[in-house]
């Protein structure tokens, strides 16, 4: 075994930036508008009736303070400084030089409604990187509107209900079919958009049925949502005849490419039959996280659902790049303006950094290290693969459970993940909902990682099962490294003491401040 | 691509051999061997049609920059567009924050691995309520018009009613999202979006309108302060007490960096609050910079109802220990899919840090001043403008920072007029001449803090020679 690392998190016992600063402590300040501006318009320019009495309850630092303070914030989060091996989000390298890109003038001050003619750079890069996305997907158009895979569901959703609605159908067409294992989003969004929800379930092989597909598609169906393989690491191998079978019934097929790294450049959604998929560019195309966005749903589809996209679509016309608007079906927007533009153009450099050999080969990558994975994990007494009858070599991803371990030893999934962090490993996906598979974590290593790092990262593991066994509260009672203790869950549900701003939270404790508190 | 001697600087395992050692390890002689499930029709037959790899980080670097440096930007130009996204200052150290790699590239650990993004986003909830004078603020969704999507689906839960009222002059930009979210009339939940009169003399809400539509079907009313033509709605008190009265919520949308001058919407009878987080300290990035947030007193009725994230301050097993998580979870599409509240997924979070930076560094006086600067500023430009033979501003008072500019009695489009500002080095105001507002040839202007007196005279100086 590789000698594990010795690791202790940052902890600041920082204060909550409302406790902070003292009365006249400044951390910007802006100049007093010009004579001519004062003598010209006089003051109180707000009516009278809605001038602001009081004083709004910020701290009062200095510029020092801010920045010191969420440096220490920023030490005290794990951020994939360590290994991060998180299943469904593909963790990628996010590459400085495009970051850096994005932070000059010519993008982040730039405004969405200028001339067309003043936004070539950026519109060249969106149409560039559209094309790049068909030759990868086999659709026709893209648009990046979408402020994330969810919204780019949603945006699946709400074309199919302008599809329908425009062929006079909407009334009959409303339901939407779906796998039990697909992502949440996919029912979410298509409920929220209006939609029936039928999902199906996961029978023998690790995927719904043909037969319970044929049973639920009829007339009534709008759309089915899809993804494969899905996140236990099974391909669907009937893919191709449920595309069939839903379009003979005239139902639209949308591709939810979330698990794209295994079948970069193999797949083609178009080529399978899909009518339309999405692409997760802060995922699979190398653009950060950042914590939950801003990310970006690239939504791609064929011709004949192009009609019905949002507006605008980057189209060339000539040797220029125009933002077409005139697009009288339009299902309407999902959001405002274009999208992360920032995000894309991160996501156009991974494909340009990596060309086609780069991504074929990250696919590789991808299912060879899962596969590794799933060998090493296997030899550790305790866990599970989860649908363990089935012995093909998985995807990209395998979904685990520590089941015999937590029969064994009571530490389950949730403390295991708490112990990871104790290693300086960030805590590994467990499951979506609803949990088929009991006590889950779900690894992905992606193509980023190296041997090491995927060794030290089971290695930990087998250390934390090993733990389990000879000393179980310890590990229930992880972390012991971090910068705070387990956090207590009973206020979450409570609204008497859930307080979801430092006000309620005062309001409700009658909290002091710090210095009092440390004066106690 | 990688050769015998060149692996890529991102992929690890595409050093010369990696591969083949794991695939030895595997028990596997190939790598087709490990896509077995695939079936072999499903393959693709088209091949891949990329541009050529820029494997250097020195090409790809060339590549990325010489494209954007064809865009005009607002630093070079002087701009005056605004409409959703404002051109802002945008401190330093907020850059620098959102830059950090540990914030810019975590997904989601545990509440303790997580401790300090959880924190950073319990500051952003706490000074937003601090602004707002509201208890429970929701982690940013994608945009300001996807928050007063989700208030407007929160009131129709909350009232059982399946309909709203909006100004006529509202965004149409902001309205194509509300209509998207309150959906077709014949579907499953649709809530009836009904526009509500405006008095032309003033841009604001018509009243007596107001009181003929809010019959026991109207979910809520929303209304914003300022509106997307600048104006404010200083009868925000009245109107609340009329959709309370009528039993329907009343939902603001605000500009958050209003709110050191202009009353915080907690204090007239808001019930829910919606806004743009952008003008905290995002950069524009060609409205890359979007987010909204949605804010709301503490109780149930409106708590069990939100889409998204709640981050709650909790104790931990440490004596005297703070720590942060989700207030209910379970509400949510992660907790119940289809039967949770709405949707959610990854947003905008990022920009919930710059909020709190930005908000961190400003302080009570900083927000003040900003304030006073934005609008002192922006009535400066109103009053240079309507100067101009010709250029008339349509409600010269009771602005913030935009107001709508009329060209008509200058013979010229607003199109025309833009595109020789344009070869000056100038990006008018938004063309809203098109918009169905009935305000002929208009355009809406944006001033704030970064215009000064001089880029205003030179706009006005500019504008006079085009219209010469």
């Amino acid at each position: 075994m590789t000698r594990l690392l010795e690791f202790h998190a940052a902890k600041w016992d920082e204060p909550i930036v409302m406790e902070m600063g003292r009365p006249g402590g400044r951390g910007q300040i802006f100049p007093e508008p010009e004579a001519e501006v004062s003598k010209a318009v006089g003051a109180d320019l707000i009516p009278s009736n809605m001038a602001r009495k009081d004083r709004p309850e910020l701290p009062e630092i200095t510029e020092f303070e801010a920045q010191r303070h969420y440096l220490h914030l920023s030490q005290m989060t794990l951020g994939m400084m360590g290994v991060s091996l998180f299943g469904t989000c593909t963790m990628k390298y996010n590459s400085k030089t495009s970051e850096y890109a994005t932070l000059r003038p010519e993008l982040a001050e730039v405004h969405p409604y200028q001339h067309p003619d003043t936004l070539q750079g950026v519109l060249s890069i969106f149409h560039d990187f559209d094309g790049i996305l068909q030759s990868l997907s086999g659709m026709d158009q893209f648009i990046f509107q979408a402020g994330g895979g969810a919204d780019a569901a949603y945006t699946m959703a709400i074309i199919a209900r302008a599809y329908w609605a425009d062929h006079g159908m909407l009334d009959q067409r409303t339901e939407m079919i779906t796998s039990i294992q697909a992502h949440p989003c996919n029912p979410a969004t298509a409920a929220a958009a209006g939609f029936k929800i039928v999902n199906l379930p996961l029978e023998e092989n690790g995927y719904p049925s043909l037969d319970a597909l044929k049973a639920a598609v009829s007339d009534k169906t709008a759309l089915i949502m899809i993804n494969n393989p899905d996140d236990m690491g099974i391909y669907n191998p009937e893919i191709k005849e449920w595309v069939r079978v839903a379009k003979e019934a005239g139902a639209l097929c949308f591709y939810d490419h979330a698990n794209f790294n295994g079948v970069m450049g193999r797949l083609s959604a178009r080529e399978l039959g899909f009518d339309a998929c999405m692409f997760m560019l802060h995922k699979t195309f190398g653009a950060p996280k950042a914590g939950g966005g801003p990310a970006v749903g690239a939504f791609g589809c064929c011709d004949a659902l192009a009609p019905y996209l949002p507006c605008p679509v980057v189209v060339k016309s000539g040797e220029k790049f125009i933002l077409d608007n005139d697009r009288p079906k339009s299902a309407g927007k999902v959001r405002e303006f274009w999208g992360n533009v920032p995000q894309v153009v991160k996501a156009y450099a991974w494909t340009r950094g990596m060309g086609a050999e780069g991504i074929k080969l990250a696919s590789d990558i991808s299912v060879v290290a899962n596969n590794y994975m799933d060998k090493r994990l296997s030899e550790i007494p305790g866990l599970v693969i989860s649908n363990p009858e089935i012995s093909v070599n998985r995807m990209e991803m395998t979904r685990w459970s520590f089941a015999p371990l937590c029969e064994e030893t009571g530490v389950g999934t949730v403390d295991v993940a708490n112990r990871m962090a104790d290693f300086g490993i960030d805590p590994f996906w467990m499951s979506h909902e609803p949990w088929i598979v009991a006590e889950p974590f779900t690894p992905e290593a992606g193509e980023l990682w190296s041997k090491e790092d995927i060794d030290l990262w089971i290695d930990v593991i087998a250390q934390i099962t090993h733990e389990a066994r000879t000393d179980p509260e310890m590990v229930k009672s992880a972390p012991h490294n971090q910068p705070i203790a387990q956090v207590k869950g009973d206020v979450f549900e409570d609204p008497e003491k859930w307080a979801m701003t430092w006000r309620a939270y005062q309001r409700k404790t009658g909290a002091i401040d710090r210095t009092e508190r440390r004066r106690q | 691509m990688p050769t015998d001697t060149k692996s890529h600087p991102w992929m690890a395992l595409s050093a010369p051999g990696a591969i083949d050692a794991m695939l030895a390890e595997i028990g596997a002689s190939t790598v087709a061997e490990l896509f077995e499930q695939i079936p072999q029709d499903h393959y693709r037959k088209t091949p891949l049609d990329m541009p050529p790899a820029l494997t250097s980080e020195m090409e790809l670097r060339r590549d990325l920059v010489t494209r954007l440096k064809r865009n005009g930007d607002c630093e070079v130009n002087l701009s005056f567009l605004g409409a959703g996204v404002w051109q802002h200052h945008v401190p330093a150290v907020v850059d620098e924050i959102v830059g950090r790699t540990e914030f810019a590239t975590n997904v989601w650990g545990s509440y303790q691995s997580d401790h300090g993004r959880n924190q950073a986003w319990f500051e952003f909830s706490s000074q937003l309520g601090a602004l707002l004078n509201l208890d429970v603020v929701q982690l940013p969704v994608y945009s300001w018009g996807c928050a007063i999507g989700h208030a407007m689906r929160m009131a129709a839960r909350i009232t059982g009613r399946s309909k709203v009222l909006v100004s006529q002059l509202s965004d149409p930009e902001r309205l194509s999202v509300i209509r998207t979210y309150c959906q077709p009339r014949d579907m499953d939940g649709s809530i009836e979006v009904v526009t509500l009169a405006a008095d032309p003399a003033t841009g604001r809400l018509d009243l007596e309108d107001l009181k003929a539509k809010l019959g026991d079907d109207v979910a809520a009313v929303y209304f914003e302060n300022p509106a997307y033509l600048g104006t404010i709605e200083s009868e925000a008190t009245q109107i609340s007490k009329l959709a309370r009265a009528a039993g329907a919520e009343t939902i603001v949308g605000v500009d958050p960096a209003s709110l050191g001058v202009i009353t915080a919407p907690g204090d007239y009878g808001a019930d829910i609050v919606t806004g743009p987080v952008q003008p905290l300290g995002v950069h524009m990035q060609c409205g890359g910079g979007a987010g909204g947030f949605i804010a709301s007193r503490d109780e149930e009725r409106y708590v069990r109802t939100y889409n998204g994230f709640l981050v709650s301050i909790a104790e931990t097993q440490r004596e005297g220990e703070f720590g942060f998580g989700l207030a209910c979870p379970h509400q949510n599409s992660y907790g119940m899919r289809e039967d949770g509240n709405d949707w959610t997924g990854n947003s905008t979070y990022l920009w919930a840090i710059a909020a709190a930076v930005y908000m961190s560094l400003l302080g009570p006086e900083g927000f003040a001043e900003l304030g006073r600067l934005i609008v002192s500023r922006a009535r400066y430009a109103a009053r240079l403008l309507a100067d101009i033979p010709g250029v008339s501003v349509v409600w010269p008072d009771g602005h913030f920072k935009e107001f709508v500019v009329n060209f008509d009695s200058t013979g010229k489009s607003v199109a025309e007029i833009n595109t020789a500002l344009r070869t000056h080095g100038i990006f008018g105001g938004k063309d809203i001449s098109d918009e169905g507002l009935n305000l002929g040839q208009s355009a809406l202007y944006c001033v704030t803090e970064v215009h000064t007196a001089a880029d205003i005279r030179r706009l006005c100086d500019t504008l006079k020679e085009v219209l010469a």
